[in-house]
């Protein structure tokens, strides 16, 4: 039996450089970065991405305090998101509805947050606050979710380093085409900027960024790349088997025409293009494409110097120079690295493609690295092309997890 | 310290762990939870701040003392009073 075909209908996202779709697309266009510098505990100030939606619009004081900020990210991102689809909440059985959240790590920045406070207790547990389980569990951000609108239905985060906010449009669909729900929320979000841990463990690995200007500080594909810049943010899709979505006459941004998602099982850090290979072409032999029907790739590329020249080998090898019509972007120069919120906001970034035909850049590129000189490399300026009915979106994360994901314009 | 210091001591860590509440017309002998949106967490937070600010400490079997703000008074002042002062 052909599975159900699965559709986008609404989006809801909060980045460091917007709070809504058109607000990222312009900026995206418009070459406008989100990246400043932070105070972080005990490293002084760094650079980061920081989302500056207001919380409030959605919670109450109380629930800021109590919560996450993960949740309150994923709060704002499901409430925007079915806002924008436009579907009749109300008449929703709660019971039917998925939640399905992609999640880098969770639970590190309460962790330290308890543990810096009960410093100055003279490191006394009984100062240990009685909200730290609740917070930490892996399941918070999607358990907030639920909380704040009142859905039975499943609802649970997915570990999956970067790649998970990939897999959380993967596994819903997966869902959706299971019949477990009828209706889901799903992507990924991150509140990695307020744990010290991520920016001293990148800095131990010689990998987080450094620039004297923070909006040029994320470079993929530049030849002086020096490493990551740690982002928050979170991208949350509601998604729908095309007949109910139909039925309702929503808007659809695009259909999920694809996906694969597999594991190097080679290295705890360390990219593997053959393993990149392999689930790219993967992901386009479920969606029944050729690489050269593939018009837009958004790379994972996070600007460290060996990442971004195994990615740009394993496009290469597929893309090479057969695929005229397709083009290569970067998100991560404009928002630095979004963790766990990363592959949906980078979907989401060029879903504008589909109806504007247009390529947003990837900036920061002043010396392209002939390493990572890929053609159809869309480089510091927009690129209008013919149209654009096909978007492959790479998602990869530590411990070696890789995913795709091909969203192809929507045709009845 | 007086009882009235001390209620608005136990009002000032309520506005922090119910901030959307108005506490403007709290009535002092009626329950806590029954005028406000607090609930057994939030019991535990006001146990938690008069240790934190205060260095008091309250035992499960005496929760039932903070249910009013008369009775928080009656029950904490001496407490407060029994602090040793500073310097």
């Amino acid at each position: 039996m052909k599975p159900a075909r699965v559709v986008i209908t609404g989006v809801g996202l909060t980045a460091p450089n917007g709070n809504s779709l058109p607000e990222f697309r312009q900026n995206l266009l418009g070459g406008v970065a989100g990246i400043e510098r932070i105070e972080v505990r005990y490293m002084g100030p760094q650079l980061a991405g920081v989302c500056h939606f207001d919380p409030l619009k959605y919670q109450k004081r109380k629930e800021v305090r109590v919560g996450t900020r993960a949740g309150s990210i994923a709060i704002y991102c499901a409430r925007e998101a079915l806002a924008d689809s436009t579907v009749n909440f109300e008449q929703l059985p709660k019971d039917r509805i998925g939640i399905y959240i992609g999640c880098t790590e969770h639970g590190n920045v309460e962790t330290e947050n308890e543990i810096y406070s009960i410093s100055k207790f003279g490191y006394d547990t009984k100062f240990w606050s009685h909200y730290h389980n609740p917070r930490t569990v892996a399941n918070n951000p999607a358990g907030e979710v639920s909380l704040s609108l009142g859905i039975t239905g499943p609802a649970y985060t997915i570990g999956a380093a970067c790649a998970a906010g990939n897999l959380g449009l993967v596994h819903a669909t997966q869902m959706l085409r299971l019949g477990e729900v009828d209706f889901a929320l799903c992507g990924g979000v991150s509140e990695s900027i307020h744990t010290f841990g991520i920016f001293a463990g990148f800095k131990s690995q010689n990998a987080l960024a450094t620039h004297e200007v923070p909006h040029k500080a994320s470079r993929p594909f530049d030849l002086a790349r020096n490493g990551i810049v740690i982002s928050e943010g979170g991208c949350l899709y509601t998604l729908e088997r095309l007949e109910e979505a139909q039925a309702r006459g929503a808007r659809i941004y695009g259909e999920i025409a694809g996906y694969h998602i597999n594991s190097d099982a080679s290295d705890y850090v360390l990219p593997n293009p053959r393993r990149q290979v392999e689930c790219i072409r993967a992901a386009l032999q479920r969606a029944q494409l050729t690489p050269a029907e593939i018009h837009l790739v958004n790379t994972h590329a996070t600007a460290t110097p060996l990442g971004d020249v195994q990615e740009c080998e394993a496009i290469r090898e597929i893309f090479g120079a057969s695929c005229p019509a397709t083009y290569i972007n970067n998100t991560k120069s404009y928002i630095g690295h979004a963790m766990g919120a990363a592959g949906a906001l980078e979907l989401a970034g060029n879903l504008p493609s589909f109806a504007d035909s247009t390529v947003h850049p990837t900036i920061n590129v002043d010396h392209l690295d002939p390493q990572c000189a890929l053609p159809g490399l869309v480089l510091n300026q927009p690129r209008k092309i013919h149209q654009v009915d096909t978007i492959l979106n790479n998602s990869f994360g530590m411990l070696g997890i890789n995913s795709t994901l091909i969203v192809r314009r929507f045709i009845p | 310290m007086t009882k009235d210091e001390c209620k608005q001591l136990v009002l000032d860590i309520i506005a922090d762990i119910a901030p959307d509440e108005d506490l403007n017309d709290v009535k002092p002998d009626v329950r806590l939870r029954d005028q406000l949106q607090l609930d057994s967490m939030d019991f535990l937070d006001i146990v938690m701040e008069l240790r934190k600010r205060h260095g008091i400490e309250v035992p499960e079997s005496d929760y039932l003392q903070l249910s009013t703000l008369n009775s928080c008074a009656d029950y904490l002042t001496p407490r407060f009073n029994a602090i040793p002062a500073k310097g």
